[in-house]
């Protein structure tokens, strides 16, 4: 009796929800899988079973390597990513260090002022943005969007890190003065290096994010050769009302895969900093 | 002889004397606190000010004129705003963005809570499990979104082949078609994508509850409901807040989904303020007026932020 109820309890309370969850996030990506993987003959067969395949193909990847600039985009999401992201830890952690481990004048306001500009959407921005980047010359460069992420990424990482910095005690880094070593070689020899786990979980965080832009990139990426994975894909995949489904299910899948890769490698430092926000408060 | 000696080596004493003098008064300065921390911050504060501070204050600005992408300026004062407030698009999009939100956020909070206390339980392979249901949140949401506009396909689309294949409907429905089906079908998504960050972050609040509350509730007598109501919600209200109030900013600034879905419409039945913003300034080319759309964003922004910093400084 009582082994039967817990029974049904794990049932319904944990195994049937549980794989609720699952499909519920994983079917997109496995119809994306199906799709790229079928012959145009039996994707547009209305009465093909949907996500079973019956002739298995890599011709939708082939033509997407072949026809399409994909490989070029994934070349410049890469460069821009790991510019941005380097940019950004650099920035951000100058910008943290002084305000957790600090005393100078002004410290409360510039925390406050970081705190809002991490929550500043880019939507608000974005027209500003394009007349300064217009301005500044560098339409349809890759700079463009390497100078313009680090805003987006700098207020989050220094958020972050600020969180790491304090937890090293203040004893550390005065032993290190007290024996004669300048603030900055107590900062870079005996601090840093204590903090790892939060410059990997801010860099794989501002990484995924770089990867994922759309909004700035659609705004000053035009030319192909220049572009990045998401609006290479949204704006040359899709052709007028013609859609290639099966390229652009494989040009999709494609480009999520470096992300999910990186993200698998260090999830336990990305789901740090996810929740390094709502945990701490 | 020697005098000539003690001359040069004097003179080279008095000569050398400054540099050190200068040098060590330098290092000191440095090493002082406020001094050390203005040094590293001013290259990252020249940066936000320049890339962040200066576009949202131009961006102001240029909202006061009339602006095409080509031509020049013309100071025009409130006129973009008089403008916007007798447009009906832009009345339909502030109205959509609320519908929206409070749709798309509702149902992360509650499906993430129930992710959060479902996954807080002893199961073979968990971390597996996190990583995976994860996934839609870290994926480009762009790549995404054009396989649900795959799925959503009126003729071929999954949903409409599993609907006719079960027999549960002759041809499917209008995914996209019609303004409230398409408004629901964008809430969808944002929701499949969004509902893992209320999921995990949920999770990792729920683990900080120390067991021992659980027990005592136990022993006095609190059931599963109880012990939720009473221990685990209270518990968890500062992460929920927290998270729900991001989301919001979020979802209300969103752009990407409904751009690459639907464009805004069918019948500007799913224009956001912030794709109403980038096709007036981007596709019409009036900047002055997409800048006043997006700045009638700011009050919401502002609200959040004040609600955000009260509740933090309440802790």
């Amino acid at each position: 009796m009582v082994g039967e109820l817990t029974w049904s309890k794990r049932v319904f309370g944990l195994w049937l929800p549980l794989a609720a969850f699952i499909v519920v996030a994983l079917f997109p990506f496995t119809w994306m899988a199906a799709t790229s993987l079928k012959t145009n003959a039996e994707l547009y067969d209305p009465k093909a079973m949907p996500l079973t395949i019956r002739h298995p193909s890599l011709v939708h990847y082939i033509d997407l390597l072949r026809e399409t600039n994909f490989i070029t985009w994934t070349a410049n999401t890469m460069v821009v990513a790991v510019v941005a992201t380097a940019i950004s830890l650099l920035l951000g952690s100058m910008l943290a260090y002084p305000l957790a481990r600090m005393r100078f004048r002004g410290a409360p306001l510039l925390a406050i002022t970081v705190a809002v500009t991490y929550l500043v959407p880019q939507t608000l921005l974005f027209v500003p943005m394009a007349d300064l980047i217009g301005r500044l010359k560098l339409g349809n460069t890759l700079s463009a969007v390497m100078l313009t992420y680090p805003t987006l990424l700098v207020p989050f990482i220094a958020w972050l890190l600020m969180g790491y910095f304090k937890t090293v005690p203040k004893e550390l880094e005065e032993q290190a003065l007290i024996d004669g070593a300048s603030r900055f070689r107590a900062m870079t020899r005996v601090i840093l290096p204590l903090c790892m786990p939060g410059f990997i979980s801010a860099g794989i965080f501002a990484f995924t994010l770089a990867q994922n832009e759309f909004l700035y990139a659609l705004l000053f990426l035009s030319r192909s050769s220049v572009r990045t994975v998401p609006i290479g894909v949204v704006g040359e995949l899709i052709r007028g009302d013609a859609f290639y489904w099966g390229q652009l299910m494989a040009g999709a899948l494609l480009g999520s895969v470096p992300v999910a890769l990186i993200y698998s490698f260090f999830v336990k430092y990305y789901v740090a900093g996810l929740t390094a926000g709502a945990v701490k408060g | 002889m020697s005098r000539v000696v003690e001359a040069s080596g004097a003179r080279a004493i008095t000569a050398r004397a400054p540099r050190p003098f200068g040098l060590s008064r330098l290092r000191e300065l440095v090493e002082r606190e406020s001094v050390y921390s203005w040094l590293m911050l001013t290259p990252p504060v020249l940066f936000l000010v320049a890339f962040l501070g200066y576009p949202f204050f131009y961006g102001v600005y240029l909202s006061f004129f009339r602006r095409e992408v080509a031509g020049p300026a013309t100071f025009v004062g409130l006129t973009n705003f008089v403008i916007l407030g007798n447009d009906p698009i832009f009345w339909q999009s502030v109205g959509n963005t609320v519908k929206f939100t409070a749709a798309a956020t509702i149902l992360k909070a509650t499906g993430g809570l129930a992710m959060a206390l479902v996954m807080n339980q002893n199961f073979k392979m968990k971390s597996l499990t996190r990583a995976l249901l994860l996934l839609p949140f870290i994926v480009p949401t762009v790549l995404s979104t054009v396989a649900w506009q795959w799925i959503y396909d009126p003729g071929l689309g999954l949903f409409n082949r599993l609907l006719v294949v079960s027999g549960l409907a002759a041809t499917g429905v209008s995914w996209l078609g019609t303004p409230t089906m398409a408004m629901i079908s964008v809430i969808i998504v944002n929701t499949w994508r969004g509902l893992p960050f209320f999921g995990i972050s949920i999770l990792a609040g729920l683990q900080t509850i120390p067991a021992e509350l659980h027990e005592s509730a136990t022993i006095d007598g609190a059931g599963t409901w109880g012990r939720f109501r009473y221990v685990t919600l209270p518990a968890l209200l500062p992460v929920i807040f927290i998270v729900t109030t991001f989301s919001i900013i979020l979802t209300f600034f969103d752009f990407q989904l409904v751009y690459v879905l639907t464009g805004g419409g069918p019948a500007n039945g799913t224009h956001l303020m912030a794709t109403y913003a980038y096709s007036l300034s981007m596709g019409a080319g009036q900047m002055g007026l997409g800048s006043a759309v997006a700045l009638s964003m700011v009050p919401v922004l502002g609200l959040l932020l004040v609600l955000l910093t009260i509740y933090v400084r309440k802790d």
